[in-house]
């Protein structure tokens, strides 16, 4: 006997009213890999960082971060997407004490690879691009953003990120965010009814 | 869609005399100053487990509360409604995704949450097990339990874990679209011809007991709610959101002319307090353990969902791939 629902689509999928519900186990590999993603909301904003994304590998991340992150079209002017994995993190630092004070290295001045760098200003906020440096490696990239970076006011935790690493949408590409200005639909502004309520409590009393 | 903070199911807690005294006492006074806390902080097991729980259930909540209304996608009336709808319903499918992730910078695999929920070891918001008959319940879900979810959303985003803070800035933001286009679909009815208001007012029937329960029974004041609260992870007692929510909505409700069905229900000029008939906290755990008109059905669908989608999933895996939880 099938599943008989409310709905007819529902009914139509022919489930089997006995099945039990539970699944059969799943192997390790069920699960994609993860890619974070960040967005830049305007024009000269600095990138930041949008949340992560599951997906089998780099351009299906970012079609996911854009549907995922960009369907509201107003805030968003470019996306990138990085493999998670590619992603060195620092030591969390907390208490207005700056991580890169941990940081204790010189950078070596060996400029074999670009790094781009990015902070966390305030705990709970999002990691925010700061710029982008030469170095020898990931280690030797945090030593030279230390150099570059450092301020009075205190970074909490550091993303670095060898620049051939990331999925950028590509300035020439800039009309895959045109049709956002036609999804007004997804706006709360789009909805208005104060008149309807109003006309109706005149008609009632 | 829902927002977690009330939890459905009893947790065997880790007694906090097994944790490190040091970094316990660095863990609360990161908290006391008001500063979140991050994925590769020092946690107590206590809050790691009881995050996953309240996150994750949050997750299976926006996936199943997305089946009744998704089902009336192409039986919404006109264009207009049909494209909101949709578009509602994609979000509540990313806020899914994005509570997954959450979680999963906590330890749990967004697999192994999915494989719970299908298996039945995970819990998600009770009212999804009730079915939406007509085109008017869809209204009073896309209304009434966004609000109620809005109130604990809002209270949660102010918690302490950082990701999870994070994920519920952004739903929230997409929640007052759903919020809106739900009053505008109950205005419409609510203001239009007698048969539509009657589908409208029978709405409210229905659904006015699993909202009350919605929130959760009364909390019971444990040493456990109490460290839960000091650790900023629980953040509102049901009790509060459920008068926060009559205080917002009621008057909403009855501006259109729509009844509640309790007549006990009146704001105690006094106190401030609504009052209100006790709900029938036997159903709600006869549901919630199983026996509800609709939990077959939700977890059928979404067993179904996963099983015929492992082909796509097969065919995409890349034979190198290696797991790695998010990082924020």
């Amino acid at each position: 006997m099938n599943l008989k629902s409310l709905d007819p689509r529902v009914t139509r999928l022919g489930i089997d009213e006995l099945t039990d519900t539970q699944i059969v186990e799943k192997g390790s590999l069920d699960q994609f890999e993860t890619y974070e993603a960040f967005i830049e909301t305007k024009e000269g904003k600095p990138f930041e960082h949008a949340g992560p994304v599951h997906a089998p590998n780099e351009e299906m991340a970012f079609l996911f971060a854009k549907e995922q992150f960009s369907r509201r079209g107003m805030f968003c002017n470019a996306l990138c997407v990085v493999k998670t994995e590619n992603i060195k993190v620092s030591d969390y630092t907390d208490n207005n004490e700056d991580v890169y004070n941990l940081v204790t290295n010189k950078p070596t001045g060996v400029e074999r690879d670009s790094f781009e760098i990015f902070h966390l200003a305030k705990r709970g906020k999002q990691h925010k691009y700061e710029g982008s440096v030469m170095a020898k490696d990931y280690e030797d990239a945090l030593a030279q953003a230390k150099e570059d970076f450092q301020s009075d006011k205190p970074v909490f935790n550091i993303w670095v990120v060898k620049s051939e690493h990331i999925l950028a949408s590509d300035e020439e590409d800039r009309d895959i965010w045109d049709t956002l200005k036609e999804k007004k639909y997804r706006d709360a502004i789009d909805y208005k009814a104060g008149d309807k309520i109003k006309a109706f409590k005149e008609q009632q009393a | 869609m829902y927002g977690g903070g009330n939890s459905f199911e009893a947790m065997k807690a880790t007694a906090l005399t097994d944790e490190d005294p040091v970094k316990l006492a660095e863990f609360e006074a990161r908290i006391d100053r008001g500063e979140k806390i991050e994925p590769s902080d020092w946690m107590p097991q206590l809050y790691r487990k009881q995050l996953i729980r309240m996150i994750e259930q949050h997750a299976h909540s926006e996936i199943i509360g997305a089946l009744p209304e998704g089902t009336w996608i192409t039986r919404a009336p006109g264009f207009k409604r049909k494209l909101a709808l949709m578009a509602k319903v994609q979000d509540e499918v990313g806020h899914a995704q994005l509570l997954y992730s959450a979680a999963e910078t906590l330890g749990k695999s967004r697999e192994d949450m999915i494989a719970d929920l299908i298996n039945g070891k995970s819990k998600y918001s009770n009212i999804f097990n009730y079915p939406a008959f007509t085109w008017a319940d869809s209204c009073f879900i896309s209304w009434l339990v966004d609000a109620g979810a809005i109130v604990n959303q809002i209270a949660n985003s102010k918690g302490s874990y950082g990701p999870y803070c994070r994920a519920l800035e952004r739903i929230c933001a997409e929640e007052s679209f759903h919020l809106k286009y739900g009053h505008h679909c109950v205005i419409h009815l609510a203001t239009g011809t007698k048969v539509q208001r009657e589908m409208m007012q029978a709405a409210f029937n229905r659904w006015w007991a699993p909202m009350m329960h919605f929130f959760g029974p009364s909390d019971k004041i444990s040493v456990h709610s109490e460290i839960l609260m000091r650790w900023k992870v629980k953040m509102s007692s049901n009790d509060e959101c459920r008068q926060q929510f009559l205080d917002m909505y009621v008057p909403k409700i009855w501006e259109l002319g729509l009844t509640v069905p309790d007549d006990k229900l009146r704001k105690d000029p006094e106190t401030g307090e609504w009052e209100f008939t006790e709900p029938d906290w036997d159903e709600f755990k006869r549901v919630i353990n199983g026996d509800g008109p609709c939990n077959k059905e939700r977890l059928a669908v979404r067993r179904v969902a996963e099983e015929r989608g492992a082909w796509v999933r097969q065919a995409l895996l890349a034979p190198k791939t290696k797991y790695v939880a998010p990082l924020a």
